[in-house]
C-alpha cells in the first residue's frame, strides 16, 4: 500500500462547521407544520400497582389534542430481545419514580404540561426494594414475576483453568471487597423525538439515538405498523455515551400519538427526565480473590459481581457478562472464575455508560493489583509490565487478542510523567498512582442473533467527482461522520471535504447496528474501507488503460489518478470516474463487515467478550489530598492509549480526554443515589458535572500498534481510556496518605472519615470499603415506612396550601 | 391554552424582529421558536449548564433565565450572528481545527462566553479561559480543546489586528 493521504492527519472534522454555526439539526430543533407538543406523565411512586387511570379531565383541557396510556402500547419490548421486560408507558404496575405512564399531545407545551396534572392515576403501593441485598433476599416481593429467585434478574457462572490448583500454587493471595457507586450519562442535550405519521400511512421518527436500526425493529413490534412503513433518522446526537442506546417511552409515545392526530407530534425530555430515563452505570458490590508467586505472577483470579440493575432488563445481561468477561485480557491470568448476579431494583434502569459493565471490575482489579504490588515491594508500573498479557494471544476464557499495546503505554507514562522521581518523593497528601486496561473494538455479536453484516456502507460518485457515503452510524460527537467520510476519502484518494454523509437513516443508508460497545471504527470502517476499494479498483482499470500503464502502478490521491512511477502521467478525479461510469454503468460500491468466526469460545456466555481487536491503554493520576479540609484535587491525568492508528489523531486525542474527564467525574463526585426511591440529585445543580475549574490538567499519549483487524490498523479509542482513570486516582489517593479507597466516589467526607477528623474521636482508618454484602433482612419494613413518612408529608403540605 | 400573546421587538444578529409571544416565555424559547435560531440550545432550563448563552450588548446571559422584556434594548447576539457574512469568526476556525466541538451541543454557548472574553481581554491565561467559561457545562472534551482553541483564536486576532 502506497502511503496515507488523509488518514493520520490533523484535520478539521467535515461536520465541525454545522456545530459551529449553529446550523446543525438535532432533533428538538425541527419543527414540522401543525406539530403538536408531547409531555409524558411519571410515576410518583417506586413499586406500585395501577388501580385505574383516568384521562378524561386531560382530554377536555383546552389546546389538548391526544392522550395514550400504557394500555395503547401492551406489547413488551426492550433492547436485548431475549429479555424484553419493558413496556413503552407502564401497564398495570409502575416500578421506579419517573417510570413513564402517559403522554399528552397539545396545540403547544404549556398546554400539554398542564394536562399531565388532569390525568387522575390510582396508584396501590408495593413495598419497594432498593438494595442489591434486599433485592437477593427478598422472595416474597417480586419487581418482575419472571425472576426465579428472590429478584434475581440473571445469574452467571463461568470458570476456565484449573482455578483451585491456581490458587494451591500461590505463594501470596488476597481478597478484597470493592463497590463502585452508580452515576448516569448527563448528556448536554435531553433525548428528544419527532414523529410524523404522514397521509400515505408511513410514519418517519427523528430522533437522538445511538442506534436507529435496532430502534426501528423495536417500533415495528410495539406499534404493529410493518417496518417497511417506518424510517428512523437517527439526528446528531448532542452528546450520548450509552445514555441513547435504548429504545424509550417516549419515541413510542410520539409515533402513537402522531398516528393518532395524523399530525407530527415532538417529545423532549426536560433534564430531570433524563435522570429518570438513565440506563447509566450500575452500581456493583465486587469481591476479588487473586493469587500470585512471589514474584507477583498471576496464578488464579475468582471474581464475583453483585450489579444493582434498577428496574428494567436494558443491556442487563450483557452488562453482567461484561463484568467479568475481560479481566484476563491485559495480564496473564491461568485460572479464572467468574460468578456474576444483576438483580431487579425500584430504581430507573442501569444500563451502558462509556466502558459498559467493565469499568467497575477494572476499578476493583487494578486497585488489587496495586495493593499486590505493595504487598510484594514491587514498583505499581514495573509489576504490570511483568505479567502482560502477550500480543497474538488466547486468554484463558478463549478471547483471541491481536495487537496490545499495553507495555508500550505503561512504559511512556513511566518515561513521561517522570513517575520513578515522583514516586519516590514522599510528601504526605501528594501521590501519584497507575493503572492499565483495556476495552472492545466492538461487540463480537449483535444483539439479535443472525449471520448478515454488523456494518454495510454504500459509497456513490456523481459526475462532478463528488462522494456520497451513506453508513447506518449514529454520529453521537465521536466523530463517526467524519471518520465515513475520511476513510472514503482516503480509499478513493479525494479529499473529506468532496464526500457528502448520509448516516443513521434506515431508509437511505445500509444497516449498521449502532453507535455503541466502540464498534464503529473497526466495523463501520472497514465496510466504508471495502465500499471504498470496490470502486478504487473500477477506477484504476479504466485508468491504466488510459494512460497505458500496468493497474499496480496506479494511484488515488489529491483527486489525482497518477502513475506511481511518472507522477505527471495523470488524469483528474473527475476524468477517471467519468471514464469508469462509461464503462461500468452507474458508479456504486458496497462493502460491509462481520467479525471474523473464532476471536471467542463456544461456551454459554462466550457472546460477550470477544471482539475482532482490543483497545489498550494505562493512566497515571497525580492528586493532592487536603489534609485538613479532605479535599482531593486531582492535578493531573495523562493517558497513554493503543488506538491501532490514529485516523484523526484530534479526534482521538479528543476521546481520550473526553473519557479522562468523565473518569475524573464518576471518581471524585458523580453519584446517582436515591432516598425512598426518590433521585437525591435530579438536576445538573445537584448532580455535579465538573466544570472547567474542577477538570485536572489533561494529556493524551497516543501509541500505534497498527492492528491487523482494524481499517488501516485502527481500534477504538470511545470507551476503554476513561476505565484506567478511576484506578489510578484511587491509587494516587492511596499513594498520598495511605488509605484505600474500595468504593467510589472519593468524597471529602470520606478523606476526612478516613483521616480521623469527621468527629472528634480521631480514630483513623485505613481502608474505606465494604467487607461484604450487608443483611437484606436487617430491616425489611424500613424502606417502606420512609416512604410513608415521605407521602404524608407531601399530602399535609397540599392540604396546607 | 393560553393565549395572552404580546408584541415584542427585539435586535437579535444586528436584525430587528417583531413578533407575538407568551408574555412568560424566555429569552431562549422566542429565540428558538419565534424567531427560528436553533443554534442557541437547552440543556436544562433551569440556569445549571450554560448551554443557552447569548450575548446581551457583549455581556455573556442565560437565555433560559431571562424574559425578552429585560433585554428590549439590547443588541443579542447569537451563535448565528458570530460569523461576519462568509467569513467565520476567529473562534469558529479554531475550534474546527482543535476539535473542540465534538457532540456540538455545549459549543454555541461556550463561543460565546469566548467571544465575550476575547473582546474584553485579547490575551487571555489559560486560568482565565478557565474562569469565564466555567458557567458553561461540555460533557464531550474535558476542556481542553476549547483552551487550546480559544488561545489559538486569540493568536489569530493578535495576527490579524498586525495585518492591518
Amino acid at each position: 500500500m502506497s502511503e496515507l493521504s488523509i488518514l493520520g492527519r490533523r484535520l478539521p472534522k467535515v461536520n465541525a462547521w454545522a456545530h459551529l454555526t449553529g446550523s446543525a439539526r438535532y432533533a428538538d430543533d425541527i419543527r414540522l407544520p401543525r406539530m403538536l407538543y408531547g409531555r409524558l406523565l411519571r410515576s410518583t411512586r417506586p413499586h406500585a400497582l395501577i388501580k385505574r387511570i383516568d384521562i378524561s379531565r386531560a382530554l377536555a383541557y383546552p389546546g389538548v389534542v391526544a392522550v395514550v396510556t400504557g394500555a395503547d402500547m401492551p406489547e413488551k419490548m426492550g433492547i436485548m430481545p431475549s429479555t424484553q421486560d419493558e413496556t413503552a408507558l407502564a401497564v398495570d404496575k409502575v416500578r421506579y419514580v419517573g417510570e413513564p405512564v402517559a403522554g399528552v399531545a397539545a396545540l403547544d407545551e404549556d398546554a400539554a404540561y398542564e394536562a399531565l396534572s388532569l390525568i387522575d392515576v390510582e396508584y396501590e403501593d408495593l413495598e419497594p426494594i432498593f438494595t442489591i441485598e434486599e433485592a437477593l433476599d427478598r422472595d416474597d416481593v417480586k419487581i418482575h414475576d419472571t425472576s426465579k429467585r428472590a429478584n434475581v434478574f440473571k445469574e452467571v457462572h463461568l470458570s476456565f483453568g484449573d482455578v483451585e490448583g491456581g490458587f494451591a500454587k500461590a505463594d501470596h493471595v488476597r481478597e478484597d471487597w470493592f463497590f463502585f457507586e452508580g452515576n448516569t450519562h448527563a448528556p448536554i442535550e435531553s433525548h428528544s423525538a419527532v414523529a410524523s405519521y404522514d397521509a400515505d400511512g408511513k410514519l418517519t421518527l427523528w430522533t437522538s439515538t445511538q442506534v436507529p436500526h435496532y430502534l426501528h425493529r423495536e417500533m415495528e413490534k410495539v406499534l404493529g405498523l410493518p417496518r417497511t412503513r417506518i424510517r428512523v433518522i437517527a439526528t446528531p446526537n448532542g452528546g450520548a455515551f450509552g445514555g441513547k442506546s435504548d429504545p424509550f417511552g417516549h419515541e413510542f409515545a410520539a409515533a402513537l400519538l402522531s398516528m393518532r392526530t395524523k399530525r407530527p407530534v415532538k417529545i423532549t425530555l426536560d433534564r430531570e427526565e433524563v435522570f429518570y430515563a438513565h440506563r447509566g452505570r450500575h452500581p456493583v458490590k465486587m469481591r476479588i480473590k487473586t493469587g500470585v508467586k512471589k514474584d507477583g505472577e498471576i496464578t488464579a483470579v475468582e471474581f464475583q459481581s453483585y450489579l444493582d440493575g434498577g428496574a428494567y432488563a436494558s443491556y442487563g445481561i450483557a452488562t453482567t457478562y461484561y463484568t467479568g468477561a475481560l479481566l484476563t485480557v491485559t495480564y496473564r491470568v491461568p485460572a479464572y472464575k467468574f460468578d456474576g448476579v444483576r438483580v431487579y431494583t425500584n430504581k430507573p434502569p442501569c444500563g451502558p455508560k462509556r466502558g459498559h459493565g467493565t469499568t467497575q471490575p477494572r476499578y476493583a482489579f487494578e486497585c488489587q493489583l496495586d495493593k499486590i504490588a505493595m504487598d510484594l515491594g514491587l514498583d505499581p508500573i514495573e509489576y504490570r509490565l511483568r505479567i502482560l498479557q502477550p500480543a497474538n494471544s488466547r486468554t484463558v476464557n478463549e478471547l483471541r487478542v491481536t495487537s496490545m499495546g499495553l507495555g508500550e503505554c505503561l512504559r511512556a507514562l513511566r518515561d513521561r510523567t517522570s513517575w520513578e522521581r515522583k514516586r519516590s518523593e514522599r510528601t504526605k497528601g501528594k501521590g501519584i498512582g497507575v493503572a492499565g486496561s483495556a476495552y472492545i473494538s466492538g461487540a463480537g455479536l449483535p444483539i439479535y442473533w443472525n449471520d448478515m453484516p454488523h456494518s454495510g456502507a454504500e459509497i456513490r460518485i456523481d459526475r462532478g467527482g463528488g462522494v456520497t457515503v451513506m453508513c447506518g452510524t449514529s454520529e453521537i460527537g465521536q466523530g463517526s461522520d467524519n471518520l465515513l467520510a475520511a476513510i472514503a476519502a482516503e480509499a478513493l484518494g479525494v479529499y473529506p471535504e468532496d464526500v457528502h454523509v448520509v448516516s443513521g437513516d434506515t431508509s437511505l443508508t445500509p444497516v449498521d447496528l449502532g453507535s455503541y460497545s466502540s464498534r464503529v471504527t473497526m466495523m463501520a470502517g472497514n465496510a466504508t474501507k471495502n465500499a471504498g476499494l470496490k470502486l478504487r479498483e473500477q477506477l484504476v482499470t479504466v485508468a491504466a488503460e488510459k494512460l497505458g500503464i500496468p493497474a499496480d502502478r496506479v494511484n488515488l490521491a489529491y483527486r489525482k489518478v497518477y502513475d506511481l512511477k511518472d507522477p505527471e502521467r495523470s488524469m483528474s478525479f473527475v476524468e477517471a470516474a467519468n471514464l469508469a461510469e462509461a464503462k461500468y454503468g452507474t458508479l456504486v460500491g458496497a462493502g460491509s463487515y462481520r467479525p471474523p468466526a473464532g476471536i471467542g469460545g463456544n461456551y454459554k456466555g462466550a457472546g460477550v467478550g470477544p471482539t475482532p481487536a482490543y483497545s489498550y491503554q494505562a493512566a497515571v493520576a497525580e492528586v493532592t489530598v487536603d489534609l485538613e479540609t479532605g479535599q482531593l484535587t486531582v492535578d493531573k491525568i495523562t493517558t497513554a492509549h493503543d488506538c491501532g492508528r490514529a485516523l484523526n489523531p484530534v479526534n482521538v486525542e479528543g476521546q481520550v480526554e473526553g473519557s479522562a474527564y468523565m473518569g475524573y467525574g464518576e471518581i471524585v463526585v458523580e453519584e446517582q443515589i436515591f432516598r425512598g426511591g426518590l433521585h437525591k440529585k435530579p438536576s445538573l445543580l445537584d448532580y455535579k458535572l465538573p466544570t472547567s475549574l474542577d477538570t485536572p490538567k489533561l494529556e493524551t499519549i497516543l501509541i500505534e500498534s497498527v492492528d491487523s483487524e482494524g481499517p488501516y490498523g485502527a481500534k477504538e479509542a470511545g470507551e476503554g481510556p476513561l476505565n484506567p482513570v478511576i484506578p489510578a486516582i484511587a491509587n494516587a489517593v492511596y499513594d498520598a496518605i495511605g488509605v484505600r479507597f474500595d468504593e467510589t466516589p472519593i468524597t471529602a467526607e470520606k478523606i476526612l472519615d478516613a483521616l480521623g477528623k469527621r468527629d472528634n474521636r480521631g480514630i483513623t482508618k485505613d481502608r474505606i470499603g465494604p467487607t461484604g454484602l450487608g443483611d437484606g433482612k436487617a430491616d425489611p419494613k424500613r424502606a417502606m415506612r420512609r416512604l410513608e413518612a415521605s407521602t404524608e408529608a407531601r399530602e399535609r403540605k397540599k392540604t396546607q396550601v | 391554552m393560553t393565549d395572552t400573546k404580546t408584541m415584542l421587538t427585539l435586535r437579535v444578529n444586528g436584525d430587528p424582529h417583531t413578533f407575538a409571544a407568551e408574555p412568560h416565555h424566555t429569552l431562549l424559547e422566542v429565540l428558538r421558536e419565534e424567531l427560528d435560531l436553533t443554534g442557541t440550545k437547552h440543556g436544562c432550563e433551569l440556569g445549571e449548564c450554560g448551554a443557552c448563552t447569548v450575548l446581551a450588548d457583549g455581556v455573556p446571559i442565560l437565555s433560559c433565565l431571562t424574559l425578552p422584556q429585560q433585554v428590549a434594548h439590547a443588541d443579542i447576539t447569537t451563535v448565528e450572528g458570530l460569523a461576519k457574512g462568509p467569513q467565520l469568526h476567529p473562534l469558529q476556525t479554531a475550534f474546527a481545527e482543535e476539535g473542540a466541538a465534538q457532540c456540538g451541543y455545549c459549543t454555541p454557548g461556550i463561543l460565546l462566553s469566548a467571544k465575550a472574553l476575547l473582546d474584553a481581554n485579547p490575551r487571555p491565561t489559560r486560568d482565565e479561559i478557565a474562569q469565564a467559561i466555567s458557567g458553561n457545562l461540555c460533557r464531550c472534551t474535558g476542556y481542553t480543546a476549547i483552551y487550546e482553541a480559544i488561545e489559538k483564536a486569540a493568536e489569530m486576532s493578535a495576527k490579524a489586528a498586525q495585518r492591518v
